[in-house]
């Protein structure tokens, strides 16, 4: 047990996955030497080798076809994109062929690939590094998105995720690679996949988030608490599938909830919540469902972040307003 | 090259011609059924001669017949290779069954001769799931053109990884070229040093589009030279020189040389797809009399009746022989029970989820009554 960041979290994650599975392979753009240009890597290739830890041609589509080919020949690759932005150069290799294989081939056939990519605003990217594009990937079948938002499940969950052997996307937040350190476990551990956690209890109102905005989310629980609003603080964790049973067994209790995503508010991950609530569990509610997202705008040049991301203010706003509806 | 001139620090007209000097596709029998490489044509026993002849007359039976079925409305999405039989049955016939085969839609005769049954491959073009439960080291037929030729090197890296005896071959046609994919799969595979093969099937035509509208590249091979990596031209109506230039890129590759592309300059006599494409709406009947002059089966039919190796009552048998197979094969298609949404949800995942279980319940109780 020790204080560890977010990448290095991760980086123990693949380091514990690489010395376990000799048919894990880790590649992408500058993972290699480098150690990834976030140091996500570092020391792996020293540690394991040219041909565990490699540099690939600067060509997202390629990569992620390589992991495709691999996987078909008994390889559970790692690849990384460098930026979640540059997944869109990869959508078929993502959407159109990893995330169908076990389906065209009644399960004789499948992806173990568990794609890495950061995203996530608020450190002043050039444009395309920060966007979150979950919503694009969410509706996706066959296909796992996993967004942690803490250390602790970082690496819980990139083990998870690697042991699968379904593809994941593994969307890794920026903002949280050195903002905050918690003490984990030094061994290799687990968190499940598909199950959201329960990072606070509360009675009055369900505040349901993932990645940065659970922090924010926390916070703002934390200011609520002053005036005697008790939030349960929902972390979703996998963001497809979506584990709807906790989020309907938590507003079973408080019939109040506030759905809170840094993406944009159209489709995605909130919306999904919010359909399955109103399909499923409208009856536990007493008020409407809340909403924080970004603005329906293209993710904002780099002066304007703090102005577009939703902050903690915005959701103390929002519970207020349905606490009081 | 030459680089300077009179007038100018460079000169690119110069540069342009020489690139015109990688259009010139290998053949070991000309037109006439003429041997214009006499060691390579000795190179090949009576019997592996037959051989060839007979794999050519069942693809274009197989054509015939495919074509029967989905006039009938037996059939589902078919891609038609009458045409092509020198250039899918030379290559794949150079390959081993432990090769792995990346095929995109027109190559299902491939497919078949690689190990799936035809049963498989009927299965494949209607749109069920058995189609793609072959036994051949192979994925199915790749609809989004260029992704083949990412995966193969994928496939030839994990090939070779595993130390295997094994090379990853995979096809596109000329349109494919153009494709991001197709540049990425074999720049990979080249930085790698994988054993891939790369055979590009120049028919002339992406649908409507003439191969001239691809590319000002005078040949498709130099595509490949952009990635660094050897490719030729073939006469892609020859099959002698199709089987033996994949033979070669294979036993190339197997020393670790890294990837190989194949341009096979062929034609396909029928239209794009059984899917309402008319070809008399972009090409006329005299752009296709040379090429069907140049028809495979004729060119290698005549070398074999010349050696007495081949009459026209054996290959009408043959050919009587293959049609019923595929009739027989169409009948065992039929036999196979249609697909369950509960079984399409049950293999998304390894593990179904919460909420595909929930799904997998209601329809399981839906086909229960």
């Amino acid at each position: 047990m020790s204080k560890k960041s977010y990448i290095q979290a991760i980086t123990e994650a693949l380091d514990i996955m690489l010395q376990e599975d000799p048919k894990t392979l880790i590649f992408g753009e500058d993972v290699g030497k480098n150690g990834g240009v976030f140091r996500t890597t570092q020391g792996l290739q020293e540690k394991y080798g040219a041909d565990r830890v490699f540099d690939t041609p600067l060509a997202e589509s390629g990569i992620l076809g390589l992991a495709i080919g691999l996987g078909l020949t008994g390889w559970r690759p790692i690849p990384e994109i460098q930026f979640s932005g540059f997944t869109l150069e990869a959508v078929d290799s993502i959407v159109g062929q990893m995330s169908r294989m076990r389906f065209r081939f009644n399960g004789k056939k499948n992806s173990p690939i568990t794609v890495r990519s950061p995203y996530g605003g608020g450190t002043h990217t050039a444009e395309m590094h920060s966007d979150n594009l979950e919503n694009i990937f969410t509706g996706v079948p066959g296909l796992r998105v996993v967004m942690p938002s803490n250390p602790y499940d970082a690496k819980g969950l990139l083990i998870s995720s690697i042991e699968n052997n379904d593809p994941v996307l593994y969307l890794e937040n920026l903002k949280l690679y050195r903002s905050m350190k918690d003490d984990i476990p030094d061994e290799k551990y687990t968190v499940p996949l598909d199950q959201a956690n329960i990072v606070q209890e509360g009675n009055d109102i369900t505040i349901v988030a993932y990645g940065a905005q659970v922090q924010e989310a926390q916070k703002a629980a934390e200011e609520l608490a002053k005036s005697n609003i008790s939030c349960e603080v929902i972390d979703l964790r996998t963001v497809s599938p979506i584990d709807t049973a906790t989020i309907f067994k938590s507003i079973a209790k408080t019939h109040k909830v506030v759905i809170v995503q840094e993406a944009q508010k159209m489709a995605g991950v909130g919306a999904q919540v919010a359909s399955a609530i109103s399909e499923e569990a409208i009856l536990s509610l007493d008020a409407p469902i809340g909403r924080v997202a970004a603005p329906n705008s293209v993710y904002p040049f780099a002066l304007a972040e703090e102005v577009w991301i939703p902050r903690k203010d915005e959701i103390v706003a929002k519970v207020n307003e349905i606490i009081n509806y | 090259m030459v680089i300077m001139s009179k007038n100018s620090i460079v000169d690119f007209s110069k540069i342009k011609d020489e690139l015109a000097d990688l259009a010139k596709p290998i053949q070991v029998l000309d037109q006439n059924a003429k041997v214009v490489n006499q060691a390579v044509f000795d190179s090949f026993s009576d019997d592996q001669l037959v051989e060839f002849m007979k794999k050519m007359v069942w693809e274009r039976a197989l054509h015939e017949q495919t074509m029967n079925f989905s006039r009938q409305g037996r059939m589902g999405f078919y891609a038609p290779t009458a045409g092509e039989e020198a250039s899918e049955m030379g290559t794949v016939m150079a390959m081993q069954k432990q090769d792995y085969l990346v095929p995109a839609y027109r190559d299902i005769p491939q497919l078949i001769q690689h190990g799936a049954t035809v049963t498989e491959a009927f299965l494949w073009s209607r749109g069920h799931v058995k189609g793609n439960e072959f036994e051949a080291r192979a994925l199915m037929p790749q609809i989004i053109i260029g992704a083949a030729y990412v995966e193969t090197a994928g496939v030839a890296l994990g090939l070779k990884k595993n130390g295997e005896d094994a090379i990853a071959f995979s096809y596109t046609g000329d349109g494919g070229t153009s494709q991001g994919d197709s540049y990425e799969g074999m720049n990979f595979a080249g930085a790698y040093k994988v054993p891939a093969l790369f055979i590009v099937q120049n028919n002339g035509y992406a649908i409507s589009v003439p191969r001239e509208s691809q590319t000002a590249a005078p040949a498709l091979t130099q595509k490949a030279i952009a990635a660094g990596i050897p490719s030729v031209q073939v006469d892609g109506m020859d099959i002698l020189a199709c089987y033996s230039v994949a033979k070669a890129a294979r036993d190339y590759m197997l020393a670790g040389n890294g990837p190989v592309m194949i341009e096979t300059l062929t034609n396909r006599y029928g239209a794009h797809s059984s899917a309402g494409d008319d070809p008399k709406r972009y090409r006329t009947d005299e752009q296709q009399k040379p090429w069907l002059e140049k028809d495979p089966l004729i060119r290698l039919r005549k070398v074999l009746t010349d050696k007495k190796l081949w009459t026209e009552e054996q290959e009408e048998a043959l050919i009587k022989e293959y049609k019923d197979s595929f009739k027989d094969a169409l009948k065992q298609a039929d036999a196979v029970e249609p697909e369950k949404v509960s079984d399409m949800l049950k293999r998304t995942f390894e593990v179904p989820t919460p909420e595909l279980q929930a799904q997998i319940a209601k329809f399981e109780e839906k086909e229960s009554n």
